[in-house]
């Protein structure tokens, strides 16, 4: 669409920006200000400059749980995106099945998330969960509170339970804009079933798809409530991804300045991700 | 017609898998926590409402979800009411710096709560709103906002200028034009921003569990009441976490016809 220059429309956007500027410009500068000096408590605090960013970056534990969330988030993308596209093609296009569908599948994403590690950590366990009962019972030695590996595929089955729907739903409308008139032509041609998907409907779900990568990737990056209730982070470590690693630094040992840099240092690379994800993208959008 | 009935079997296996871990909470809540840990029953053999009891006859317990309940509808009030005039500037108008605030307001939603709990925290205290439900809604806004100009601007972009020229030359002034003649043609995606502000307000917890102590405290901060010193009371648990799927599932229903759209963020 046209759009007409009119600075004006600044006025339209001035409580959003205030609003926004109020709830996250304001407590990003209080990190700024945290990360950048050692606080011993009320007017005894002093200039460290990037002491805290040098400490941080050199913390094995944190490096540690950088590497596990990159192994997460990187599994997460790679099963949750070809499962939803998959379940979108089987959705029924409409009616009453259509809709039944759609309302089933949201299910997941409406559960509050400590309720979804409830509910995981209800159904995984050995002696009263269905799903720790019956791989025991299939003579398989699953316990996902004692091995790590078990505990690794419990979380990571909980998140692709919990957020393949969202890349599913995504898919599904995506694919309701294809006009069936592309479908009769590729009939005409006897175009295979591969083809269609290959050269008519994965083309048209790239906007969605876009989506759906970056929400994946940004939410899994901050995933924290679920893993918590599941296993606590535990066995060890091995399930403790940055937000907690980050909530435990700040609040459980009140290390203000070290917890500000770590914050700093996590937000940054979200949004370095996120920018040379969609940058690619767009600029491979140009080339074509 | 192969075709279709083996797509018909895989969907309604994959929704039968989805399904199973919600059964068993709701199995698990009609239960007694003998029963439960007593040994494995695919269904309660002893019905009870007893859990459900629990929580409805004790205000600390039910308070919860009216807590988040406020909270939540307030945080889609805010977000309705600043975003819509917002998302108007950005599918009409060119205008400085447009471009670079449009990229700010989303990359809030990409900054992990977890980095902006502990400056919250001492926000809100430091101005007298901690504890209260209004702290967590306006915390909210800080990934709720972004998200519903982002939804908000994909439809409205779908309705052409000329509506808007027409109502001018017809004498509307633009309050008049906006609430009588654009929001009216834009309600579906309204609902649809409605609902995600709704999903993403009601689904989070570390904030809305470090901004509250007692007055505001959401559901999901109560519900770690259930570990006590004699174990967990798994019944219980269940109970109220079968609970709070319930408002999810009327708002999906009211917006159900919409939400297809929705998902696609107005833009396909």
């Amino acid at each position: 669409m046209q759009k007409v220059q009119n600075n004006k429309a600044w006025w339209l956007v001035l409580p959003v920006f205030l609003l926004v500027a109020f709830s996250a410009l304001i407590p990003l500068m209080t990190v700024v200000n945290y990360s950048v000096q050692d606080i011993f408590g009320p007017g005894q605090a002093f200039f460290v400059g990037t002491e805290w960013f040098k400490e941080v970056l050199t913390d094995e534990r944190l490096q540690d749980s950088l590497i596990r969330q990159f192994i997460f988030s990187g599994a997460v993308l790679l099963i949750q995106i070809p499962l939803g596209i998959g379940v979108a093609l089987m959705m029924p296009k409409s009616g009453i099945k259509g809709s039944l569908c759609l309302i089933l599948l949201a299910i997941p994403l409406l559960i509050p998330w400590n309720v979804v590690g409830t509910i995981w950590q209800i159904f995984a366990r050995g002696d009263i969960g269905l799903f720790g009962w019956g791989i025991n019972q299939l003579g398989i030695d699953y316990n996902y509170t004692g091995d790590t590996l078990d505990a690794w595929l419990t979380v990571l089955l909980m998140d692709v339970w919990h957020w393949t729907p969202l890349v599913a739903l995504l898919c599904y409308s995506g694919l309701r804009a294809i006009p069936e008139a592309f479908y009769q032509a590729a009939e005409i041609d006897r175009a295979s079933k591969w083809a269609v998907f290959r050269y008519i409907q994965l083309p048209r779900l790239k906007s969605v798809l876009i989506i759906a990568v970056l929400l994946r990737f940004m939410d899994s990056f901050m995933i924290y409530i679920e893993p918590f209730v599941l296993t606590g982070g535990g066995p060890g470590s091995s399930t403790t991804f940055l937000s907690q690693t980050l909530t435990t630094m700040a609040i459980g040992q009140f290390d203000l300045g070290r917890a500000a840099a770590f914050s700093l240092i996590y937000f940054l690379i979200v949004l370095l991700i996120s920018w040379l994800f969609f940058t690619a993208i767009t600029h491979a959008d140009k080339e074509k | 017609m192969r075709q279709t009935r083996s797509k018909n079997f895989g969907i309604t296996l994959f929704i039968l898998l989805l399904l199973t871990p919600i059964y068993w909470l709701l199995n698990m809540s009609f239960k007694t926590n003998q029963e439960i840990l007593g040994g494995l029953t695919l269904w309660p053999q002893n019905f009870t409402l007893d859990n459900y009891a629990v929580i409805f006859t004790d205000p600390s317990w039910y308070s919860g979800y009216i807590n988040s309940m406020i909270y939540v509808s307030i945080n889609v009030v805010i977000t309705l009411v600043v975003a819509l005039p917002a998302a108007y500037a950005f599918s009409r108008y060119k205008f400085l710096g447009d471009k670079h605030l449009f990229f700010w307001l989303l990359s809030n939603r990409m900054a992990p709560p977890a980095v902006f709990l502990l400056p919250f925290f001492q926000l809100y205290s430091s101005i007298g709103l901690f504890d209260t439900h209004i702290a967590v809604a306006l915390a909210h806004c800080l990934f709720n906002v972004p998200l519903a100009v982002w939804i908000l601007e994909g439809f409205m972009s779908g309705v052409p200028r000329e509506y808007d020229e027409m109502a001018y030359i017809d004498g509307y002034s633009f309050p008049k034009f906006f609430v009588k003649v654009f929001l009216p043609m834009i309600r579906s995606g309204i609902g649809v921003t409605a609902f995600f502000a709704f999903m993403f307000s009601w689904v989070e917890l570390l904030l809305a569990r470090t901004l509250t102590s007692v007055d505001a405290q959401p559901i999901g901060a109560i519900m770690t009441r259930t570990i006590g010193a004699s174990g967990i009371d798994w019944g219980v648990l269940a109970a109220a976490g079968s609970l709070t799927i319930i408002p999810g599932l009327l708002v999906i229903w009211f917006v159900r016809n919409h939400v297809a759209k929705g998902f696609a963020l107005g833009r396909v």
